[in-house]
């Protein structure tokens, strides 16, 4: 179990340059818009956006998946219930401080923004972390099976507290980003967006400096490489997967808030899809992959959009779906993933 | 089961052992007697109070008929979950699966009429089909990917369902199904949607079957395989099984005995919809598996029915009895709870999702362990968290 994944290791691709992955990158961006162009026609910037918005958002879910998965090789199933708890957790927020609306006072908006991220991650990063402590930790040894039927069932627990307490049917979040199109040139891009992108893209770079850069990064690079190695050479192994926990759990609180701001919707059954379709963005990037995980959640991005542009916008699922069979048939250890006998 | 023998007196010590042997070792003995003892005495049940109190007898053997096609979900899963140690979360798949191949059988949608019987086994075998289907990719992964690949797939079918209009009939489902017909044999020409009984023993009988099948299959050679599998798969391997093939089959199974129960249940309820092939239901049958005690097949199938009556009987009586006892409304900190306003169905799946992880803490072995499983799942759990040698070996294999 142990040699496999790697949290945040880049594969090492000798044979191509160093310049292969942003010119990939950047290519496989060209390619995209000029699909969601032919389809979308006249909207083609707004639904190329749309799909680097809806992106980021799986992105940061399958941050969470990915990790989790690198480090305790779980499919952490209550994963996609968090990311729900915390678009409710900032609904929640916003309601009891009395927004319905747009803010326009910029200095106001930026307070609430960075309240109601720091809340919706906190309480997220450390709702994580007790499913760990309460669900999966004494069966860390258990036959596979075992964590895994846990891991249903917190997910149907959490989905649950939320319908009967809250509600049992969609409910409005107030979208409190004013909505004006700001211009740079010939692009147009409506403020959410920006946000949004910007915001996933730095949480991002943040998660990857943390993973390659600090002391409990390595930590957690290590036990996920070979865990009894790790804590033979000092590791704290139940502070480091905890850690992991509450880090992943807290990315997908901040997709929960970014769902409420750019949709201004949730329910308490949105969890379960967009769990599916981020860890599909997961196997998609190669699990255990951070970059590729983000990798992972723009192409299901692009996935859903460019099957709603051509008109096939209930279908969405069925081709996230049908991508996630494909690569675990040809390639099943994804985009990024390293070879590894054990998984495959 | 000792105590129990030697309070008997000595002229019936004979007879009761020479019995108990029967029963342990021909198993088909008691699975017939199990079957014809459980369609005597429901019926009989129904009758007395409080049971009599919450429905018409006719009411509760149509429950029964229905509590009958979870128990034949259940035993299916059992195989894949509880003897081959496959996570199947898209059991539900191929209960739709089943129910749409009889629609198109026997419906007016496509003006075919094929009986009754010959569709049952068509719609077991369409399911299997697409289990190999689904299978075959996906089951040279490992486990957890079978998780999620079945996980999708139950979500996906109800979708392609409800958008494939043309075919399907989008949400509206497919109506007027067809009902079972005996032809006059025990004088019972078309089953009817309003006679709960011709049901109720029909689906006695195909679980005794399905049963007899399965319980031979556990102890067979492929059962052997299952279990070796399911217990350390590299170990197994190296034995000279073949896990891929072992693992299809296992299921290939599961997915037959689902589509079996779909079929059954299109033909009772006259109506297949997309609506009622949810995640709930895969989600219900993994919870029926695993509070019965993964496994073992006569556990299963008594988790099965115990949960069902429990979903469709227990909960509704429950906020009856609830509301009767005119408990007022009182505070708990901030919130106001009126325990006469709880809808205790709502709570239906908060308690299976609390039960199953309270269970996979506590007791994984199921409220109805097999030996076995009892002894893999506790073993693995109490054992310290040091270095075994499996895990010795796992680090040097790749």
């Amino acid at each position: 179990m142990t040699s496999t994944a790697a949290v945040g290791v880049a594969p090492s691709r000798p044979s191509l340059g160093r310049w292969s992955f942003p010119v990939g990158i950047l290519v496989s961006l060209v390619v995209l818009y000029a699909i969601v162009a032919n389809g979308a026609h006249e909207q083609a910037q707004d639904q190329f956006i749309n799909a680097l918005t809806i992106g980021a958002i799986y992105a940061l879910i399958a941050l969470g998946y990915t990790m989790v998965y690198g480090i305790i090789e779980l499919i952490n199933f209550a994963h996609g219930e968090v990311f729900m708890c915390g678009s409710f957790v900032s609904w929640w927020l916003l309601t009891t401080l009395g927004f319905s609306g747009a803010i326009s006072d910029p200095i106001v908006l930026a307070g609430v923004l960075v309240l109601a991220f720091a809340v919706s991650m906190v309480v997220m990063g450390v709702v994580g972390v007790v499913i760990e402590r309460v669900a999966y930790r004494r069966l860390r040894n258990a036959p596979r099976l075992a964590p895994l039927i846990t891991a249903i069932g917190v997910s149907f627990i959490l989905q649950n507290i939320i319908y009967v307490t809250v509600s049992n049917s969609i409910i409005t979040i107030p979208q409190i980003i004013p909505n004006p199109v700001i211009s740079f040139g010939p692009v147009a891009i409506r403020e959410i967006n920006l946000f949004v992108i910007v915001l996933a893209v730095v949480l991002m770079i943040g998660l990857q400096a943390f993973i390659t850069r600090t002391r409990l990064g390595r930590a957690m690079r290590s036990t996920a490489i070979d865990r009894e190695a790790a804590q033979l050479m000092g590791v704290d192994i139940n502070t480091t997967i905890a850690l992991t926990f509450f880090i992943g759990s807290a990315l997908a609180g901040a997709a929960g808030v970014v769902q409420g701001l750019y949709f201004g919707i949730t329910a308490f059954n949105i969890g379960f899809q967009a769990g599916l379709k981020a860890f599909t963005a997961a196997v998609l990037g190669g699990i255990g992959n951070t970059t590729g995980a983000a990798i992972g959640g723009f192409v299901i991005g692009f996935l859903e959009v460019i099957s709603s542009v051509y008109g096939y916008g209930r279908w969405s699922e069925a081709a996230v779906f049908g991508a996630l069979v494909l690569v675990l048939i040809f390639r099943p250890t994804g985009i990024l993933g390293q070879a590894a006998g054990d998984r495959a | 089961m000792s105590a129990a023998r030697s309070a008997v007196p000595r002229w019936a010590a004979g007879p009761l052992a020479r019995a108990g042997t029967l029963l342990g070792h021909h198993q088909s003995v008691s699975i017939v007697l199990g079957g014809l003892v459980a369609a005597v005495i429901l019926p009989a049940i129904a009758l007395l109070p409080p049971f009599n109190g919450f429905g018409t007898q006719k009411d509760w053997v149509g429950g029964f008929a229905n509590a009958g096609v979870f128990v034949l979900l259940a035993i299916g899963l059992n195989v894949v979950v509880g003897l081959a140690g496959l996570l199947d979360l898209g059991y539900a798949a191929f209960f739709a699966i089943g129910a749409y191949t009889y629609a198109y059988g026997a419906s007016g949608f496509t003006g075919l009429d094929i009986p009754f019987w010959i569709m049952l086994p068509v719609g077991a075998g369409v399911a299997a089909l697409f289990g190999l289907l689904l299978g075959a990719p996906t089951l040279r992964l490992r486990g957890d990917y079978l998780a999620i690949v079945t996980l999708g797939f139950g979500e996906i079918v109800p979708v392609v369902i409800l958008n494939s209009d043309p075919y399907t009939n989008g949400t509206n489902g497919i109506t007027g199904l067809s009902q079972p017909d005996l032809y006059g044999l025990f004088g019972v020409n078309g089953f009817g949607f309003t006679n709960p009984w011709p049901y109720f023993f029909t689906v006695v009988v195909i679980i005794m079957v399905a049963f007899m099948l399965l319980y031979r299959l556990e102890d067979s050679r492929l059962g052997r395989a299952w279990v070796a599998i399911r217990e350390d798969e590299l170990a197994a391997a190296s034995m000279g099984i073949n896990t891929v093939t072992t693992k299809l089959l296992a299921f290939a199974i599961g997915a037959t005995t689902s589509g079996l129960a779909g079929a059954f249940y299109a033909a009772k309820l006259g109506v297949v919809t997309p609506d009622q092939f949810g995640f709930t239901v895969s989600f219900t049958a993994l919870a029926m598996v695993v509070l019965g005690g993964m496994g073992n097949i006569w556990g299963v199938a008594a988790g099965a029915f115990v949960i069902y009556e429990i979903q469709s009987q227990g909960l509704k009586q429950l906020g009856g009895f609830v509301q009767a006892l005119h408990v007022p409304a009182f505070a708990l900190g901030p919130v106001s709870v009126d325990l006469g306003s709880i809808n205790f169905l709502n709570y239906q799946y908060l308690l299976y999702g609390l039960a199953l992880v309270g269970m996979m803490l506590l007791r994984p072995e199921g409220l109805f362990p097999s030996r076995r499983r009892r002894r893999e799942l506790r073993e693995a759990v109490d054992e310290p968290a040091e270095l075994k040698i499996e895990e010795l070996l796992e680090g040097t294999e790749s």
